[in-house]
């Protein structure tokens, strides 16, 4: 008690604050944070300096860089596919998102139960999360083919029309959700199934004393205390669904047409078919920006999710 | 006994010149000269050297690195040759270009893509001053024999050859001639005709198109600029203007739309070629038009379902003229290199006329020297038989280049490639066509002046 009462004097003086503090900062200690200084320069502020510089001139590889001040930014909101890949890349994300984190969601609380042969399941489940995304790719490719893949044929087993699936452009994102969601829901139902293992019994056993049933105690008590867990994993899909470019570029290319080209895709094109390097340095710049802004919005969503949690 | 090999003695040399003076006797008057031409050429004056080679990932590659150890005992020069799937290697080529000390001596390039590019960059040395020169070329090289067309294609605007085209491609129309025979239907005379025959052999309750070729972006470009040289003009004018929003570029474009919209498979919008390859060697096509180079799946029995029912025919004539569109690619030597003679030696090796006959023999495409098709020996062996190579044959005669010969040629065949994409969505034509020539047109005049 008698400490608690005389720490805001203590706050109110700096003079009496710990020297192991004040210590911290002298100038003998700046040689151990250097090696972490340089690389942290190196491989993170220079990279973004220089794109930042680049994203201000007018450059193609094999000439020389001509300073244009802000005309690239101008160029590229102007650019119909620009814009058009932003909300490609929107609509491919929030799908990207929300059907792994439903389903993966889903398939955690059914792993959670005990049922025969449950290991086995689990681990079979989580297969395609192993596989290498090119190679996942290659093999959907295949199975998309309209005429020969094995998807039109197993649909026709069952009286369904052949679907055009990646070959036309109103389906083609949807297809290539279905990867997604096929690849990366094995994660979600990890992370959810981690917090579901430590969740506490008592609050299910009030619940039914009191007569809850079982949608009650999901809504009320595994969803509220299992939601940091999922909020982890759709801070870790949104920014892998953002980064999409893999899977998306071996499937289709950005087509057809251009009715898949990402941000990500449309940037490929502009650096490395188009070498330009300018113009694709703005694009990184602005899509960087919203990264960070997502990110932020994320991180306090989770940080709240936390809160409402304690 | 290692010694003796590098450090022959002189009797050992009379001994060697002896012996291969006999060989020349027994053999033919061609071989007797080809091996008094080889005796004549010091092919080992840079012996001990190493060069290093960049390639594009295809059979013709393959045949390449697979002669390595033949090089090396020739030349005594050793070959460090990677070789880099296509788009990857073309890129990696403009960026070492760029930084002007490429990490190779000797590079393959896409001529169709990357011509003009090379040129203004000064990626490749002029081979000209090689070719005439006899203490560096072998006799028997022959420079003549390479095709006029492929030559005139790897030529650059100021007359100097910076490439060997060692490959070409023609495009021409694979047709399957069960289901031509099956309704009684004769090979298209014009390219209208296409359209007609098409649509007699399209059947979609069989799951029979009447016509398949390229609709992804991009990809999809090679084929409406070849249905153009139909109309005697290419892309561009000899003095670079754009001929994209022409009524001929419009025509073109139509009888694209048509071909693929009403007898194409469906989903062909997203098709590459090789979607069109495998829906055609399952017997699901009546008709491919694609480069030839890509015909040796179609006979090998393990793949394809039509071994021995493929049809291999020449392009046929457009209203106002008659082209096969050509593709080509080539190999140089890079300006930055300091092993430039030693490189020259690699590739007259590699585009002799020897290799270029093993291309033939392997199916690995077209070969650039005239001499490699009279070979009766190659011919009469091949799976391929008679009408492929009299497709070949016909079609470098009418040869023309289908992609224009400009610095972005890639922005140019993404742009278009939208704009054949959106017309096989239902949109107009001509609209798209002008719309992509609006957009382009910039792009053009700008890497003129750079």
């Amino acid at each position: 008690m008698t400490n608690t009462t005389a720490m805001p004097a203590d706050l109110a003086t700096p003079k009496v604050l710990p020297a192991r503090h004040s210590a911290d900062f002298t100038p003998r200690y700046w040689l151990f944070s250097l090696p972490a200084v340089l690389v942290i320069l190196g491989v993170i502020v220079f990279p973004w300096l220089f794109t930042l510089y680049m994203s201000g001139h007018d450059w193609k590889i094999g000439g020389g860089p001509e300073f244009v001040g802000l005309q690239n930014f101008s160029e590229l909101f102007r650019d119909t596919r620009f814009l058009e890949s932003m909300g490609h890349t929107a609509y491919f994300t929030v799908l990207a998102v929300v059907l792994p984190i439903v389903f993966g969601t889903a398939a955690a609380l059914v792993f959670h139960r005990e049922f025969p042969f449950r290991g086995l399941l689990r681990t079979i489940f989580v297969m395609p999360m192993m596989a290498t995304p090119v190679a996942v790719a290659l093999v959907w490719t295949m199975m998309f083919h309209p005429q020969l893949g094995v998807l039109n044929y197993l649909l026709s087993l069952v009286g369904v029309g052949p679907q055009p699936w990646v070959y036309a452009p109103h389906t083609v994102i949807p297809t290539l959700i279905l990867v997604e969601v096929w690849h990366w829901t094995p994660l979600v139902m990890l992370i959810v199934l981690g917090g579901l293992a430590g969740l506490p019994k008592e609050p299910y056993e009030s619940a039914l004393i009191d007569g809850a049933n079982s949608w009650h105690m999901f809504r009320h008590i595994t969803l509220p205390l299992v939601w940091p867990f999922i909020m982890v994993a759709i801070v870790i899909r949104t920014i892998d669904a953002l980064k999409a470019f893999d899977t998306i570029f071996v499937i289709t290319q950005g087509g057809p047409g251009t009715a898949s080209e990402t941000l990500n895709i449309f940037l490929y094109l502009q650096a490395f078919q188009f070498y330009k390097i300018g113009y694709a340095s703005a694009v990184v710049v602005i899509f960087f920006v919203i990264i960070i802004m997502l990110s932020l919005l994320l991180l306090y969503a989770r940080q709240k999710s936390k809160w409402n949690a304690e | 006994m290692t010694d003796s090999i590098l450090k022959p003695s002189r009797r050992a040399l009379l001994r060697g010149a002896a012996a291969l003076g006999a060989a020349g006797a027994i053999g033919s008057p061609m071989v007797l000269r080809e091996a008094h031409a080889q005796a004549a050429f010091n092919w080992k004056r840079f012996a001990g050297t190493t060069i290093d080679v960049l390639l594009v990932k295809n059979p013709r590659s393959d045949l390449m690195q697979a002669a390595e150890k033949e090089f090396t005992e020739l030349t005594g020069i050793k070959v460090s040759a990677e070789q880099v799937p296509e788009q990857q290697q073309r890129q990696k080529a403009v960026i070492e270009f760029a930084s002007g000390k490429p990490s190779f001596d000797v590079s393959g390039i896409s001529l169709h893509v990357q011509k003009r590019m090379a040129a203004k960059g000064k990626w490749f040395e002029d081979l000209t001053p090689f070719i005439k020169d006899a203490s560096l070329t072998s006799p028997d090289f022959n420079f003549a024999d390479f095709g006029a067309g492929p030559v005139a294609y790897a030529r650059q605007s100021d007359g100097s050859l910076d490439t060997i085209p060692f490959f070409v491609d023609y495009w021409m129309i694979y047709y399957n001639k069960e289901l031509f025979d099956a309704k009684g239907v004769a090979y298209p005379k014009t390219m209208d005709e296409i359209a007609t025959v098409a649509a007699k052999l399209h059947d979609p309750a069989k799951g029979i198109a009447g016509f398949v070729s390229r609709g992804l972006k991009n990809a999809n470009v090679p084929v409406w600029a070849s249905l153009l040289l139909g109309q005697g003009i290419e892309t561009t004018s000899p003095d670079g203007k754009l001929l994209t929003d022409t009524p001929e570029a419009a025509w073109a474009g139509e009888l694209y739309k048509k071909l693929n919209k009403e007898t194409g498979p469906a989903g062909q919008v997203g098709f590459n070629w090789n979607e069109c390859q495998t829906t055609f060697m399952q017997g699901r096509a009546a008709m491919w038009l694609d480069g030839i180079g890509f015909a040796t799946p179609l006979e090998d029995p393990t793949k394809s379902r039509i071994v021995g029912k493929v049809g291999y025919g020449i392009t046929p004539p457009g209203p106002k003229a008659h082209h096969a569109g050509m593709f080509a690619d080539g190999m140089g030597i890079s300006r930055g290199s300091q092993k430039k003679q030693a490189a020259w030696l690699y590739l007259q090796f590699m585009t002799s006329k020897a290799q270029q006959i093993a291309m033939l023999k392997a199916g690995a495409g077209a070969p650039g020297r005239a001499s490699a098709y009279l070979d009766t020996e190659t011919i009469s062996q091949s799976k391929f038989g008679k009408q492929y190579f009299e497709c070949l044959l016909g079609s470098a005669k009418v040869a023309r280049a289908a992609l224009p010969q400009i610095v972005p040629v890639t922005e140019f065949r993404d742009v278009f490639g939208v704009a054949l994409t959106n017309a096989l969505g239902g949109a107009d034509v001509a609209a798209e066509l002008k719309k992509a020539t609006e957009t382009f047109a910039p792009v053009l005049v700008k890497s003129e002046q750079g």
